[in-house]
């Protein structure tokens, strides 16, 4: 790590995380704990698991456990429904000192009936938070007789906090999910084009977009992991021959599981940017093999890259030669953004995330240019001085990068749940182009 | 939205809809980033430190820098010290702040950390000092935190060194924006008293824009102003539930002479809060303040008719509420919904004051109204919907009820999420009252304006 400048203090135990590229690949470390005492930008188990689990509009969601962790994810998450408005209320057992002496199981039994009784829901998710892992509530059996007294499901949500990192908590949501999901009624062959569509949690209305994209080449969407979803048609999951991720970080790992169980298959795709839009319907169309498709896909393609190419060219004149800065929570939005910025003329100059994976890593690694910082579970003070090093215009983060970005007198563009626009497919392109322009180019900057 | 909610009250038994509070930690570490060159640090999994730091930086929509212990599965069985100590270690390498204040989360506090006697074994640096405060989150609320670490700063570094006490007042302004808190240090300063001012975020959370990050702003109480406030003749508490704790055991450390009052929200309060200044100092009032508050009465003048026998549900941190119900007495408004989801009696906090204060207040004014401590958005809903009003004032989280019910929203309180400059302009004191009448008035109008036919339509109001 002899490339790191000087004038950078960075605690030797962060050295191997943070990588400046220089021809070859070193094996960035990351998936690992971080350090104790550091300003971390990353969230807990439960965070992980409320966020792919929150979109999932006719469910009761109930944190089990002390106020804060549901007043702090209350209807942040910016997910659209076309329908039910449930999942936007905040519910939680509260638990008090009492309750933490004594258990708090009976209360959640009884939290769950009063709820149950008032809203008639299908689903009763009850999320565990930190406490209720050390006090040793047995939410299984909780869950299960409270299912059988109402005759609905009700479903425990593995996600201690302190029980591993964020990524912890997609997998305790995904399995979650593999529990909603019924099998298909005597194994019967596939339908036809017929897809579920993994990690899109219909943030500004993501994945309306591309449903409709899928739509216009003849393929039937069955349900969105997790945007815009609901009880009923998560059931139906199985019924689909083919799953296509686009947050792999969150749903990979339910991509894997119904391959195993249902045995259907699934692809990696990204909506982020023209480039990657174009490629991934192709993969889709590609993959059933069917010319009517293909021929779909091809002019659906053609039409929208032909409406938005001439915008995103018209932003790019003003944008040629900036650089940027990606601080993301995955690896494969990381990518992406790489590969976006490229559409509007941006070069990224620092690049890192919160729970990247090797190969994600690796990937990037082959992205970027010489010269590129790339780090991973950064804390503020090192995205200060590197964005600062890089000279950075912009950055693209979540909520507790904005005002850093702003304070340092840097574009800012959220890429997270504070997100207004949506910012997948051909449209999100033009959208994200946009954001980019409006902010680098606002007349605040001549202030400073 | 919200249409799931009925006039119907229920009993319950367990559990909240919609909560008006959050937990502890936050409060703590709003608290603790009103001292001068501090890192607040959360002693438990990484999601609280990143939760809270997220939600004051929406609110504040500033930087919010905070260490964490970053607990695993292994410092849950085997206790969070071995984390503590790494962390202190790190926190003065890494981030070199002058104090580190720890608070706990309910993790750690149920594990059972013993976080004096792991300070006392940790390696700090020389001349640098760590405090910490208990901060179960299932306690009390934000506000609790917030008063549990202004205690521990008295606990930690008050001193009294001086055989008389100095001509100076200690102000202990309480869970509110920054801007009130400069607003406070401005009337204190017009009165011509020496302060100190603890936990004071102005400066802090609300840094101005200079092309420099800088981890550690301008503002806060420097810790030897923390502990020269054990040397000064009077405290100062303004609001009972943030702030009384830290004032009384500043009394009972220190021997400083503690005098709680409310927030100073409204002319009332404002008022309160001059004369006691006038009134412990022998001090007179400037004519500038006279004018302030001469102005502050003309507008409340000017738009009496406006407020008169308006209906007003009311709900957000117990001190503010308190103001804000006299605030819209005091303008010929009906506060009939009144509702904190801090609990009313906490451990070493204020026991049932909110409901008896409240309570007293309405029945002074012949008002028939509703109040309650420790409630839910859900029962604010519920009540609106059985006695309509016609405003809200509290929180962004007031926003779904309005929209159901097609009523307007004054934003006031803890979190503002959905707009800004809220830090940076006052609402206490007399220029504060002046703000809020202003909010108020074209809250109304607004939606006088709005809802009027054609021939009602006005262009003098």
């Amino acid at each position: 790590m002899n490339s790191l400048r000087a004038g950078i203090t960075v605690v030797e135990e962060r050295r191997a995380s943070i990588h400046t590229k220089s021809g070859q690949s070193c094996g960035l470390r990351c998936e690992t704990d971080s350090i104790a005492g550091c300003v971390s930008q990353r969230a807990c188990v439960y965070c992980g698991a409320r966020v792919v689990l929150n979109p999932i509009t006719d469910a009761i969601h109930l944190v089990h456990g002390p106020i804060g962790c549901a007043s702090y994810t209350w209807d942040i998450r910016g997910s659209l429904s076309s329908g039910e408005e449930l999942y936007r209320f905040s519910f939680s057992t509260d638990l008090k000192e009492r309750d933490i002496i004594f258990g708090g199981e009976k209360k959640l039994a009884c939290a769950i009936d009063e709820l149950v009784e008032r809203y008639r829901p299908p689903l009763v998710l009850v999320y565990s938070t930190c406490i209720v892992g050390i006090i040793g509530d047995d939410l299984e059996a909780v869950c299960k007789a409270a299912a059988k007294r109402h005759g609905i499901e009700i479903l425990p949500v593995q996600s201690s906090g302190f029980a591993g990192s964020k990524s912890d908590g997609y997998k305790a949501a995904c399995d979650v999910l593999m529990r909603l999901i019924e099998p298909r009624q005597g194994m019967q062959p596939f339908p036809g084009a017929v897809i579920n569509y993994l990690g899109d949690f219909n943030l500004a209305g993501e994945a309306w977009i591309i449903s409709d994209y899928l739509r216009r080449m003849g393929i039937r969407l069955n349900v969105v992991f997790t945007g815009d979803s609901s009880y009923h048609t998560l059931k139906k999951a199985a019924g689909a021959a083919l799953n296509v991720i686009q947050c792999a970080g969150s749903m990979g790992y339910l991509g894997i599981a119904m391959q195993e169980r249902y045995g259907i298959p699934y692809m990696n795709v990204s909506f982020l940017g023209m480039e990657d839009t174009a490629n991934s319907l192709r993969q889709i169309a590609g993959f059933f093999n069917d010319a009517e498709i293909t021929n779909k896909c091809e002019n659906l393609i053609a039409r929208e890259s032909r409406l938005v190419e001439p915008q995103i060219m018209g932003y790019r004149q003003d944008l040629e030669g900036k650089k940027a800065a990606i601080y993301v929570g995955g690896g494969f939005k990381a990518i992406s953004l790489i590969k976006q910025f490229r559409e509007i003329g941006i070069d990224v100059v620092m690049i890192g995330t919160q729970t990247g994976r090797h190969e994600e890593y690796d990937t990037i690694e082959g992205l970027v240019g010489d010269g590129t910082v790339v780090l991973d579970d950064a804390n503020p003070a090192e995205l200060e001085q590197f964005m600062m090093q890089q000279g950075a215009d912009l950055l693209v983060g979540g909520v507790k990068e904005r005002p850093l970005a702003y304070k340092l007198g840097l574009a800012f563009v959220d890429h997270n749940h504070d997100r207004k626009h949506p910012l997948s497919g051909f449209a999100g392109a033009v959208n994200f182009a946009r954001e980019v322009h409006d902010t680098v180019c606002s007349p605040v900057w001549q202030y400073l | 939205m919200l249409d799931c909610t009925t006039d119907k009250i229920y009993e319950r038994s367990a559990g909240v809809i919609n909560p008006a509070k959050t937990c502890q930690p936050i409060g703590a570490m709003y608290a603790a980033l009103g001292i001068h060159k501090c890192l607040p640090h959360s002693h438990g999994s990484q999601g609280c430190c990143s939760y809270h730091r997220s939600h004051l930086t929406r609110h504040f929509r500033e930087p919010v820098m905070a260490s964490t212990s970053s607990f695993t599965e292994g410092a849950s069985v085997f206790g969070g010290g071995a984390n503590l100590k790494a962390a202190i270690k790190n926190v003065f390498t890494i981030y070199d702040p002058d104090i580190m204040a720890i608070h706990t989360t309910c993790l750690s506090e149920t594990i059972g950390d013993d976080i004096p006697t792991l300070i006392k074994g940790a390696e700090i640096p020389p001349g640098k000092v760590v405090i910490h405060a208990n901060t179960p989150s299932y306690q009390g609320s934000h506000i609790t935190g917030f008063s549990n670490m202004t205690r521990a700063m008295v606990v930690y570094l008050a001193e009294a060194n001086l055989d008389k006490k100095a001509e100076r007042v200690n102000i202990i302004p309480g869970f509110v924006n920054p801007s009130d808190m400069r607003e406070i240090k401005r009337l204190v300063s017009l009165m011509g008293i020496s302060n100190i001012m603890f936990p004071d975020t102005s400066g802090v959370m609300d840094a101005p824009m200079t092309g420099q990050y800088a981890m550690y702003p301008s503002g806060g109480t420097t810790i030897s102003e923390l502990q020269a406030s054990g040397d000064s003749c009077l405290t100062v508490a303004l609001g009972a539930y943030a702030s009384g704790d830290a004032a009384y055991q500043l009394e009972r450390k220190c021997r400083v002479p503690a005098v709680v009052l409310k927030t100073p929200v409204g002319i009332n309060a404002t008022d309160d809060f001059i004369l006691t200044l006038r009134s412990s100092f022998a001090r007179e009032v400037p004519y500038a303040l006279e004018e302030e508050r001469g102005q502050l009465v003309d507008i409340m003048t000017d738009l009496h008719h406006q407020f008169h026998g308006k209906r007003v549900a009311i709900f957000g941190d117990p001190d503010i509420v308190i103001a804000l119900t006299e605030m819209t007495i005091s303008l010929g408004m009906r506060p009939l919904h009144v509702l904190t989801g801090t609990p009313s009696g906490t451990i070493g906090g204020p026991q049932g004051i909110f409901e008896k204060e409240i309570a007293g207040m309405m029945n002074q004014a012949g008002i028939k109204g509703r109040v309650k401590a420790g409630g839910d958005l859900f029962e604010l809903h519920q009540w609106i919907k059985r006695e309509p009003v016609d405003l809200i004032m509290g929180t962004t989280y007031g926003k779904y009820i309005c929209r159901a019910e097609d009523i307007p929203l004054v934003r006031v309180g803890f979190p503002i999420l959905d707009r800004g400059v809220h830090s940076y302009l006052p609402i206490v004191g007399y220029r504060g009252a002046m703000r809020l009448v202003e909010m108020i008035a074209n809250a109304l109008l607004d939606r006088a304006d709005r809802d009027a036919r054609d021939e009602d339509f006005e262009l003098v109001m």
